[in-house]
């Protein structure tokens, strides 16, 4: 069970910044709550961003951004989001639970937590996303997601580079709406390729060799078992680590050819 | 703290617990249709609308809804027995205890989706889970509810 | 027969208020002032309680009591909710010093709010001599380590069980000389199965509150299927006299046996007794998941041998399964395994069905839709699926070559003889329905997807020989209304509609014109309880008893103000009238009123009760499409079929919709339901985020017909459908991946990393 002492609507991040930073191992900045309840955090100031405008789409300076209270529901619906990346961003998220939930949970929230199992920053992290903190500044996701969770900074927004690049999503789940057993994003821009692989079940990674292979024109075979032999697998309670290996070959595979044929289709 | 949250078109101001979710604020206030299912949000049982988009009121702080409008069943009664009718005439309500939940879902879907496919149809809903019915009889009555489209004769949004 | 409203499609009489959100269940009926109970369970799966330190918790502002094994009666009961003498053995107290899995009941806190009670339960110091826990059980019988030693254990009678030996129960039943029998067979099948502890996963989770009324007496309200059952057992482990407890069951959200066992009632009830005060506990999912009941999980070995010709000429099945903590519903559910699946195939051969059950430290087991009779289901449908193969012969030839007969008595089903079944219709009307010809084995789809066909056939009863019984009021009300009273409990299936209508039939009259209320034990006639598929079958036919009673008592006090002999008077729902002149009549309002003013008053209200000797069984054919993705080993349901035989159909979308469930529980069982447990005894599927059940988009849109037989036992021709529809999805799924991939997967669930897995094999 958690608690919450104060909870606040900061008015500026500057003030949000401020209460968190009286006492970074009590206060907490709110997501899309829904896994608060799961916890046991005896929460002193609940800080809620919900008010300070992070709620925009917007593409400006050639890049998309994705302000930290966007809901997962957005990422499906929003036409500058659904428009761009073949929909990638849209269709990874749209297993999740059902759309109340998604209604609900926020990129934010799922990107700030680099959960294993999150289908998002899988396809983020084939988009070469980076994410916007208040006091760290803009950083690759890649380097945020290999950095351990320190509850000490704002997450404002993911931001991607609006390069036109197509992408696929593949993945497969116990139940429809389960958490991926495995996920895979792919993107490709000019002959250049990005993997990644999530819920190994550890977080997700850039499967580099695979994108190597891509790259030379190795084609998606050989990316496929490249993905399986670089990348380390783990074993819980939904798969077991040579299972998730397997996947992974497979699953790199079909998102390349998809990836493929869609830059063929144009 | 202290929130106003304006409920089925009626205002709450009250104290609330810094720590209460929608779903029990809905609950201390009267509104039980809306139902607790599981501790994880897995479950949709306790679906409720905030600013019209349905959401899950228990993981929903009552903290958040400050300022906004929340709708219950209770608060589009008629628009929902409409539906529940399509639901009793298959027998599909069965224990009755997903209903509200699904019918929110149901009625925020008609509004947000245009002449949806039987696949989006089934996706939109997917995090209603019903453990009796096997979900058929509910397809039955989505079916036949969003062909006969009786909203239009009654006068609903 | 010319029926009205039997074998009508007449919706659900609660679903109105059902889908209009109204507050009908027991938690929107709490008292305001209730105390809110919570109970501090054993982390550990084998412990035994050194001490308990609960002073500076008891000071938390707000808290009203909180109790320890010191502080409960010590008596010895089981939470079965089964016909005294129960068959379970008595091992349980409320609390006890020996805690015997994670999540047993250490310590019950009541207070003012869940705040404070949440606070006093962090503050209560414990001490625990851990105990080694036996949790694989297959380990577990004669392992040193002995779940129930206690002295005071009792059983009512001999179920075979030894506590020392963790053995709960034991026995054999069988019929010829299997050994020899098997010898002589052309081709004999040899295969262990194994099943899960499935979450019965309905909606709403357990909970009760309870009350002290005027007079003092014990008032609990809660979500039951066995509200008489409650009141006995409430009643013992309290220590109190009978008739100072009352059960009161208002709409229940879903129960499937889960609530069969009594789970949440006797914390707030002892805490009520102890304080006086009102007290209400409501089940998170999490203690719903892992501390209350399951499926019992199983090991069933089969072997089954055949002529050339398909001819079956012996089964031999034995069957382990794990009662986990406690004996509920041990002993009985392991009977079914055998005696609802061999009688299919032991018209011409010899059989021997031998059990055990044992204890282990994990959450105990009791009622779940199908109790028994689907474990065992999935092994001998699954071991009649690989004797086809090595016949060379189609599946469903090799069942209609072996089916019972109407009008043979079946050994292996207590030597009860058959009189109704339409089960070889079922399977060809499944076949067509599924396209077996066209799709049998298989279909390729693409380069990596393949489509299998595959099936099973199963049997239930309809409530328990010589066991359940129901009573049934009606009364005419003084407006010529009745009130229909039953004890049977409405857990969503909509029993209180289809015994209204089969009085509706009975009195001649509309559906309006008849009220049925829920249960309470002050004021409802005696049931069992809805289980063991019942409730149609049994009470059933105690509502035709009574209504045809009252029909006779409407008519004789008919002709009686009519001045005429009463074998000239009919009743015919609106009038009683002169045979001999229909003229002469009077109408049942002027009738009810005056039976109740003035001289000459008789209030008519007839009871009658029912219990059957034989349990007539409901059958099924279950026809699955699987489409396998060879690549990744997922599988999915793309078509289910289920053709069923349940008698007269009283309700046709209510039967088909109980249908539709128990199909789709089934494939849960069969793709997704997967408890399992950490090395320590920790349950590590106890959320809805980790143990999954179906949700819409797993299932494809199930398919439901019907044959409908004529049982001259059952109410209208009717016999059960609640569970006989739960079966056959786990062995007809794992047919259809065995046709779609060659890979035989033998335990429960059927994940796509056996298949894929299996297929590298």
């Amino acid at each position: 069970m958690y608690t919450i002492k104060s909870y606040v609507f900061p008015e500026s991040l500057e003030e949000a910044d401020e209460l968190l930073h009286r006492d970074c191992r009590n206060n907490a900045v709110l997501g899309g709550c829904c896994w608060l309840k799961l916890g046991r955090r005896r929460i002193r100031w609940a800080i809620d961003l919900t008010r300070l405008g992070l709620d925009q789409i917007e593409v400006k300076d050639g890049f998309l951004e994705l302000g930290a209270c966007i809901t997962l529901r957005q990422l499906e619906t929003h036409p500058a989001v659904t428009a761009r990346f073949d929909g990638l961003l849209g269709e990874s998220v749209s297993h999740i639970v059902g759309v109340p939930f998604r209604n609900c949970a926020t990129v934010g929230g799922s990107v700030f937590s680099r959960f294993g199992f999150s289908d998002l920053t899988c396809a983020l992290l084939a988009l070469d996303a980076s994410v916007v903190l208040y006091r760290g500044g803009e950083v690759p996701l890649a380097e945020f997601m290999a950095s351990p969770i320190a509850f000490d900074d704002i997450l404002l927004k993911v931001r991607i580079k609006d390069d036109g690049r197509r992408a696929a999503y593949q993945s497969v789940r116990r139940s429809a709406t389960d958490f991926p057993t495995l996920a895979v994003a792919v993107s490709c821009l000019d002959g250049r390729w990005k993997v990644s692989v999530g819920a190994r079940p550890g977080r997700a990674v850039q499967a580099e060799e695979a994108a190597r292979c891509l790259n030379d024109g190795r084609g998606p075979e050989a990316a496929g078992v490249a993905a399986g032999a670089e990348l380390t697998f783990g074993t819980d309670l939904r798969a077991g680590a040579d299972y998730r290996k397997k996947l992974a070959a497979v699953l790199v595979r079909r998102a390349a050819q998809t990836c493929i044929e869609r830059e063929n289709k144009g | 703290m202290k929130v106003k949250i304006t409920v089925n078109g009626m205002l709450y101001n009250k104290h609330i617990p810094n720590d209460m979710m929608l779903l029990e604020f809905l609950r201390k206030y009267g509104y039980v249709s809306v139902k607790r299912g599981c501790d994880t949000s897995n479950c949709g049982l306790c679906t409720v609308w905030v600013e019209g988009k349905p959401v899950l009121s228990c993981s929903y702080p009552a903290a958040r809804a400050d300022g906004k409008n929340v709708t219950t069943l209770e608060g589009v009664k008629d628009e929902a027995a409409s539906f529940g009718r399509y639901m009793t005439a298959q027998g599909v309500e069965q224990c009755g205890y997903c209903s509200p939940g699904f019918i929110m879902a149901a009625l925020a879907m008609r509004r947000e989706l245009t002449n949806p496919t039987e696949e989006e149809v089934a996706h939109y809903l997917a995090g209603n889970l019903c453990r009796c019915s096997g979900y058929a009889g509910q397809t039955r009555a989505l079916r036949a509810w969003l062909h006969d489209k009786p909203w239009e004769k009654e006068g609903q949004v | 027969m010319n029926l009205n409203y039997v074998n009508q499609a007449v919706p659900k009489l609660d679903g109105a208020a059902l889908t209009g959100g109204k507050g009908v269940y027991t938690e929107d009926m709490v008292p305001r002032d209730c105390l809110v109970v919570q109970v501090l369970r054993s982390p550990h799966a084998f412990a035994r309680i050194k001490s308990i330190r609960k002073d500076a918790a008891s000071r938390v502002a707000g808290i009203s009591c909180i109790l320890t094994w010191e502080d409960v009666p010590q008596i010895r009961y089981t939470l079965a909710g089964q016909s005294y003498p129960e068959p379970s053995p008595y091992d349980r107290y409320i609390l006890e010093r020996t805690v015997r899995y994670v999540g047993d009941p250490v310590a019950i806190v009541a207070g003012r709010d869940k705040d404070c009670v949440a606070k006093a339960m962090r503050m209560i110091q414990v001490k625990y001599e851990l105990l080694d826990p036996v949790l694989d059980f297959e380990q577990a019988l004669d392992n040193p380590s002995v779940v129930h030693s206690e002295e005071d254990y009792f059983r009512h009678f001999d179920i075979g069980g030894d506590p020392k030996r963790n053995l709960v129960a034991s026995g054999c039943d069988s019929d010829g000389d299997v050994e020899a029998a098997l010898a002589a067979c052309d081709v004999v099948v040899d295969q262990t199965y194994y099943t899960k502890a499935n979450a019965q996963a309905m909606m709403e989770t357990f909970r009760t509150y309870t009350y002290l009324d005027h007079n003092r007496r014990l008032n609990v309200v809660t979500s039951t299927q066995v509200p008489f059952h409650c009141r006995r057992t409430i009643a013992r482990a309290l220590g109190l006299p009978k008739n100072m407890v009352r059960v009161v069951k208002p709409r229940i959200g879903g129960g499937f046996g889960a609530k069969q066992t009594l789970v949440s009632e006797l914390f707030p009830a002892l805490v009520t007794l102890r304080t006086g005060k009102p007290a209400k506990i409501v089940y998170t999912r999490k203690e719903s998941f892992q501390a209350s009941n399951s499926r019992h999980q199983m090991r069933v070995h089969v072997k089954v041998g055949a002529m050339r010709d398909g001819t079956i000429k012996a089964v031999d099945m034995q069957a382990l399964s794990n009662a986990g903590a406690y004996g509920e519903h041990a002993s009985t559910t392991i009977g079914l395994v055998g005696h609802k699946s061999i009688p299919l195939y032991a018209r011409q051969a010899a059989f021997r069905f031998s059990w055990e059950v044992v204890y282990t430290n994990t959450m105990a087991a009791g009622a779940f839709r199908g109790y028994g009779a689907t474990q065992g289901c999935f092994a001998m449908e699954s071991a009649i699926n690989e004797l086809a193969v090595k016949l060379n012969m189609d599946p469903a030839q090799l069942r209609l070559k072996n089916l019972p007969q109407v009008g043979e008595h079946m050994a292996a089903y207590y030597n009860e003889p058959l009189t109704s079944s339409k089960l070889p219709e079922c399977i060809q009307r499944g076949m067509e329905m599924i396209g077996w010809e066209q799709n049998y084995p298989c279909v390729r789809v693409d380069d990596h997807r393949v489509r299998g066909v595959g099936m099973a056939i199963t049997m239930q009863g309809s409530g328990i020989s010589g066991v359940d019984t129901a009573s049934v009021t009606v009364k005419l009300n003084d407006d010529g209304y009745y009130t229909l009273m039953i004890g049977a409990t409405d857990m969503g299936t909509g029993c209180d509609t289809i015994l209204a209508q089969m009085a509706a039939e009975i009195l001649n009259c509309p559906m309006e014109r008849i009220t049925v209320d829920g249960v309470d034990t002050d004021h409802s006639p005696f049931d069992t309880g809805s289980y063991a598929s019942s409730t149609t079958y049994v009470t059933g036919a105690a509502v035709v008893k009574a209504c045809t009673q009252l029909n006779e008592q409407i008519a004789a006090e008919g002709a009686r103000r009519l001045n005429i002999h009463p074998e000239r008077a009919e009743f015919d729902g609106d009038n009683v009238y002169d045979r001999t002149n229909p003229e002469h009549c009077i109408t049942l309002d002027q009738l009810a009123q005056s039976l109740v003013v003035g001289e000459g008053t008789q209030w008519l209200t007839a009871t009658a009760s029912h219990c059957s000797p034989t349990s007539p069984p409901p059958f099924m054919a279950g026809f699955a499409q699987v489409e396998v993705d060879l690549e990744t080993g997922e599988a999915k349901v793309v078509d289910y079929v289920g053709v069923v035989d349940c008698g007269t159909v009283v309700n046709k979308n209510l039967a088909r919709v109980q249908a539709e469930g128990g199909i789709a529980q089934g494939i849960g069982m069969a793709l997704l339901e997967d408890i399992n447990y950490d090395p320590k005894g920790q349950m590590v599927n106890s959320t809805f985020m980790t143990y999954k059940i179906p949700c819409r988009t797993d299932l494809p849109e199930i398919r439901v017909d019907f044959e409908e037989s004529y049982e001259p036992n059952g109410p209208f021709g009717a016999k059960s459908i609640g569970e006989v529809v739960i079966n056959t999805p786990s062995p007809a799924i794992a047919h259809a991946i065995y046709n779609a991939t060659g890979v035989r997967v033998r335990s429960l669930p059927i994940t796509a990393e056996k298949i894929l897995m299996g297929r590298e094999e």
